[in-house]
């Protein structure tokens, strides 16, 4: 049990990695997810054709789409990964560069330990990748900076320009 | 972002740092921003204390810069390196910052090192040790709650504000812009060891060659002097670190392997936000 715990992830980062999703559609390649009213926003295919919104609207195995729900927000479904305890496949909801909603498309289900392990672990790292990503934080710790990446760097950004 | 001029070198300085405040937000904190050692510490104080104390911090990392840098060839640093100052000679600081790098090195099997590239240099504790210090140094000037971010280590006092424990983004190292988890707690320290910002760059002791295992490796705990000369030396050793830091009290680690895969120490769950 722990063990296989352990090996789903056990953080949002490994949730996030299990995705493996492309940032762009390859022509032809992609599956569009969800239609919208809104346009796709510039740079992306305008290959998405209208389906229900929804989680089983999700493309076919190995495929990876980019969809438009509404204005700025994109839908991207991962490839499926094979776990050694089954394939999983992860769908992101994003604002912007922000995950808003983060749907599991498939997920073990051979024994009932697998479903008993999924329905508690999945929910959790849903929950963690959500505040992770739009938490508020008040400082960002990484790999030591110049002052030439400090520049870009998050932390510059928290400190509003006064270096 | 505008375009300003920036300070690189480790030698070069601000005249008077007192010169320039920060923007003091709506909760009365002040955030402030200073160039030395080469990179960027980043300080979030109260207002009124920061005002107060926040000048004399800064003059004492640049004291400390211009006296451990080992790029500055008239340090004391590079003196001693070179032979041409005993140690009785040089700051009575170098002797506490020796002390601890030998504690170090004890601890972690040899993994941490004063010599790195060959040349003696210390930096691998300076920087955390003088984080800590000038956290201590807002301390003591009446701030019961700031933090000190230097160059992506961290060292936090007290809590962000009333009943809200410090939040500190552990960025991704293979995700540019992302956040790989969050830590939270009060008293906290955090550092980073990775090659997201300057490539393969801290070197096994034992086989003289990049460690190259680890994408980074974050460590937490209470003084940041100890929490970062062991992600320097939690680096070197890769997915070993796992065992060692597990066998550290007071110590927690959370991994990015160089293959994106994810580990982290038994106890690294209380700091998860």
């Amino acid at each position: 049990m722990r063990r296989a715990l352990l090996a789903i992830a056990g953080t949002a980062a490994g949730l996030v990695m299990l995705l493996s999703f492309k940032s762009h559609t390859a022509p032809g390649g992609g599956t569009a997810t969800a239609g919208g009213p809104g346009p796709p926003p510039a740079g992306q295919g305008s290959s998405a054709s209208p389906s229900p919104a929804g989680l089983n609207g999700a493309g076919s195995s190995g495929a990876s789409g980019n969809g438009t729900v509404s204005p700025g927000t994109r839908v991207v479904t991962g490839n499926v990964a094979n776990t050694a305890y089954g394939p999983v496949q992860v769908q992101l909801t994003l604002r912007q560069s922000k995950i808003i909603k983060v749907a599991i498309l498939e997920q073990p289900t051979s024994t009932n330990e697998d479903i008993q392990i999924g329905n508690f672990a999945f929910p959790k790292l849903i929950r963690e990748t959500l505040s992770v990503q739009s938490a508020r934080i008040d400082m960002v710790s990484g790999a030591s900076y110049t002052s030439k990446g400090y520049v870009q760097s998050l932390q510059s950004a928290l400190d509003g320009g006064s270096a | 972002m505008p375009d300003r001029p920036r300070r690189d070198g480790p030698g070069q300085r601000r005249a008077d740092p007192s010169r320039r405040a920060g923007p003091v937000r709506d909760d009365g904190r002040l955030r402030q921003a200073e160039h030395v050692m080469g990179t960027v510490f980043s300080f979030d104080v109260p207002a009124d204390v920061g005002a107060e104390a926040l000048p004399s911090v800064l003059r004492w990392l640049h004291w400390a810069d211009a006296t451990f840098s080992p790029y500055a060839a008239d340090s004391d640093v590079s003196r001693l390196g070179r032979g041409e100052a005993a140690l009785s000679e040089c700051a009575a600081e170098l002797a506490e910052v020796l002390g601890l790098c030998a504690e170090v090195r004890a601890l972690s099997g040899g993994y941490f090192t004063t010599t790195p590239g060959g040349a003696f240099d210390p930096s691998g504790l300076v920087k955390g040790w003088a984080i800590e210090r000038a956290a201590a140094m807002l301390r003591a000037a009446g701030s019961r709650n700031h933090s000190v971010n230097g160059g992506g280590d961290v060292q936090c006092a007290g809590e962000a504000g009333p009943r809200r424990p410090w939040r500190v983004g552990i960025a991704h190292p293979l995700r540019a812009g992302e956040l790989a988890t969050v830590v939270t707690g009060r008293d906290l320290a955090v550092a980073t060891s990775g090659t997201a910002e300057r490539g393969p760059h801290i070197v096994d002791p034992h086989t003289g060659r990049a460690a190259t295992a680890l994408a980074s490796i974050t460590l937490v705990g209470e003084h940041l002097t100890t929490v970062d000369a062991y992600a320097t030396a939690a680096f070197a050793m890769g997915n070993a670190a796992r065992d060692w830091i597990e066998s550290l009290e007071g110590h927690e680690a959370f991994a990015i392997t160089a293959s994106g895969a994810v580990w982290q120490t038994e106890g690294f769950a209380a700091y998860a936000a």
